[in-house]
């Protein structure tokens, strides 16, 4: 795992044009893939352990937490109590899993402390609270993301600030009127400062999101609101590499993009399948699902023989 | 009753769930609304029965209830599922508005109550749904004990004339009630022997009052006697019944799973002061804390919502009282 020491060495101070410096290269691409596996291997052990979480959701958005804080976004343990620093809210704060994972291996906690996820007493809920170091804010309730978003941006542009206001929310969850109040204001005040990710595995608890509640087209909805809307396959850490290191999209507009994904994205069985929303593997599918992980890295470090 | 006898019941919410499928079967004037909420409100069998009563809005609180409104306002008797917390916080202007202050008689479903949802913590908690509800007018409020009221609470609701909130939990609940007993919104019932004197009245409500009643035994054990109400109406609020448990008893402790501001003990601690009747009084339910981090019976536990825990309130109550 020698390869994930590259991740480490990054600019401190990462803006977008310092970002776009940034050596994209297979090593790097590789490397974090190699983070990938290691977080859905974290995030379905914290499930596993605790009985309870929300596994497909977690999985289908690992991929874009890590690009953001692997390459995207300056948010370090050191960094933390500054203001112009980038900022992430996790809107769809079910997905708590897969953000766990990130932080601590980011160094906000120690691994350990995740033993406790879910456990009696324990500060580590089984939803963001601010009371875990790395987390601005307190979320669960779908909806609510956004508008506190569009508030930080709104406070950077203020202060002349060069930071951008991160957050990324389950396609199910844009039903709730409070994103489309909350889009309006973000292109009111232009806050090309904000990123807004939405999560779009096509699923939610009871289906389909087309079935449950149609809101397609969404680009057409996103940009007749007011944003510079782009596509990306979510799930591609090269894809997702290159279209963030482009951000802003378009001065003078708030950002956001599609991100096409799988729900379950990792382990076969899990995909694209609505019940694994908030199922916990039982020992057997536990078992499979390592193994399945375990080969994927085995691919991985084979390719990297190779060269 | 006691504990021997009482056996296990299925969930409160299994118990609206196969109420309301039973009840749709004759009137097709009832609906049901969900917000991605079918499942955890176990109605998924009643949206296959019945797809043309059943009437899905997506992840959109506040216009679920909106719609249900207007719903009733065409003569449907809705009920609108959803989790307690997101109904009676996100929807609370829609439910005060659109149902309770125009007076729609909604059934407002709030599904997974209290620390039902456990670890999923304090966004998914519901501890100020019955202060909310309470400080609003025209909205009656029902927090079922174990199966038998649930149901009764159901059908009672169908043709209640008045907008109504329900609250339900998800853990299997026993059966305290004999399928005879008296259910009628608005009137506490009385689970232990009715008696001249009682060492202690335990009022509870909900999914407290079992812990409350294997309470009753433990005190029992000691040669102590209780009187367990199940006050499963919170509004209308049973003044006479909860009255007479008071004058009868040495000492009170109510007992809820919500705030210990603005729920049962609230009300029943401004009632009876008002009323004139003054005792020893405890209220037992989540403080105002950030709450702990656990299961429903972690959290129940934790805060003394148990067997054990309301007796040893109630022993110590009693001997405060007799110091
Ligand atoms: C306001 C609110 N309503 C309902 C819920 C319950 N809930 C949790 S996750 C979820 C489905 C979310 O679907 P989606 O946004 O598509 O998330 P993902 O597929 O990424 O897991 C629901 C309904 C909630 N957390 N908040
Ligand atoms: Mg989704």
């Amino acid at each position: 795992m020698a390869l994930l020491n590259f991740i480490t060495h990054r600019n401190k101070y990462s803006n977008s044009e310092m970002m776009t410096h940034y050596p994209n290269t297979t090593d790097h691409y590789r490397a974090l893939q190699a983070k990938s596996l290691l977080y859905r291997k974290t995030l379905l052990k914290l499930i596993y352990s605790a009985k309870a979480g929300h596994t497909g959701g977690s999985l289908s958005c690992v991929d874009l937490l890590n690009v953001l804080y692997n390459h995207v976004m300056d948010i370090t343990p050191q960094n933390f109590t500054q203001m112009n620093r980038d900022h992430y809210i996790h809107s769809k704060g079910h997905a708590v899993e897969a953000l766990y994972a990130v932080l601590a291996d980011k160094g906000f906690f120690p691994w350990e402390a995740l033993e406790t996820v879910g456990k009696y007493g324990s500060n580590f809920v089984g939803h963001p609270t601010r009371d875990i170091p790395g987390i601005e804010q307190n979320t669960g309730a779908l909806g609510h993301g956004l508008a506190f978003a569009v508030g930080m941006a709104l406070a950077a542009k203020k202060d002349g600030l060069t930071n951008r206001i991160f957050t990324i929310m389950g396609d199910g969850e844009l039903v709730e009127g409070s994103i489309w109040e909350a889009s309006a204001s973000a292109a009111h005040y232009k806050l090309d400062n904000l990123v807004a990710i939405v999560d779009r595995n096509t699923l939610q608890i009871s289906g389909q999101t087309e079935d449950v509640m149609a809101m397609e087209p969404l680009e057409d909805k996103f940009k007749a609101f007011g944003y510079a809307v782009c596509h990306v396959d979510g799930n591609d850490i090269a894809a997702l590499v290159d279209l963030f290191d482009q951000l802003p999209f378009e001065k003078g507009k708030p950002n956001l993009v599609l991100a096409h994904t799988t729900k379950g994205k990792g382990i076969s069985f899990i995909e694209d399948k609505a019940p694994w929303h908030h199922k916990v593997p039982s020992e057997t599918e536990f078992e499979i699902a390592l193994r399945e992980l375990g080969l994927a890295e085995n691919d991985l470090e084979v390719v990297d023989g190779l060269e | 009753m006691d504990s021997n006898e009482t056996s296990m019941g299925v969930a409160n919410l299994d118990a609206f769930a196969d109420t309301l499928i039973e009840l749709a079967a004759n009137d097709h004037d009832i609906l049901v609304t969900a917000s991605d909420s079918r499942g955890s409100g176990r109605v998924t069998p009643f949206a296959e029965k019945y797809p043309d009563q059943f009437i899905e809005i997506g992840i959109a609180e506040q216009n679920l209830v909106g719609v249900s409104a207007g719903l009733a306002s065409m003569g449907k008797k809705v009920f609108v599922v959803s989790p307690a917390c997101f109904l009676t916080a996100r929807a609370l202007e829609q439910i005060k508005n659109d149902v309770a202050y125009s007076d729609h008689p909604v059934k407002v479903i709030g599904i997974s109550a209290g620390v039902s949802y456990g670890v999923l913590g304090t966004t998914h908690h519901s501890l100020h749904d019955l202060a909310a509800l309470q400080a609003i007018n025209n909205i009656d409020i029902v927090v079922p004990a174990d199966n038998f009221e649930t149901g009764q609470a159901i059908r009672a609701a169908v043709v209640h004339p008045r907008p109504i909130y329900i609250r339900l939990g998800k853990k299997a609940m026993p059966i305290l009630h004999d399928p005879t007993t008296h259910f009628e919104i608005g009137k506490a019932i009385q689970l232990t022997p009715v008696r001249e004197e009682y060492d202690v009245a335990l009022i509870a409500t909900g999914e407290t009052v079992a812990p409350a009643f294997f309470a009753s035994q433990l005190l029992a054990e000691q040669g102590l006697a209780s009187c367990v109400l199940s006050v499963h109406s919170l509004r209308p609020f049973d003044e006479q019944v909860v009255e007479q448990a008071a004058t009868h008893s040495k000492s009170i402790v109510t007992v809820e799973e919500h705030s210990v501001n603005g729920g049962l003990g609230s009300r029943v601690a401004s009632f009876l002061m008002q009323a004139g009747v003054f005792r020893p009084l405890r209220i037992v339910g989540i403080p105002d804390e950030h709450t702990v981090t656990g299961s429903q019976d972690e959290i129940f536990n934790h805060y003394g919502i148990s067997a054990q825990g309301l007796a040893q309130t109630a022993l110590q109550l009693l001997k405060k009282e007799t110091v």
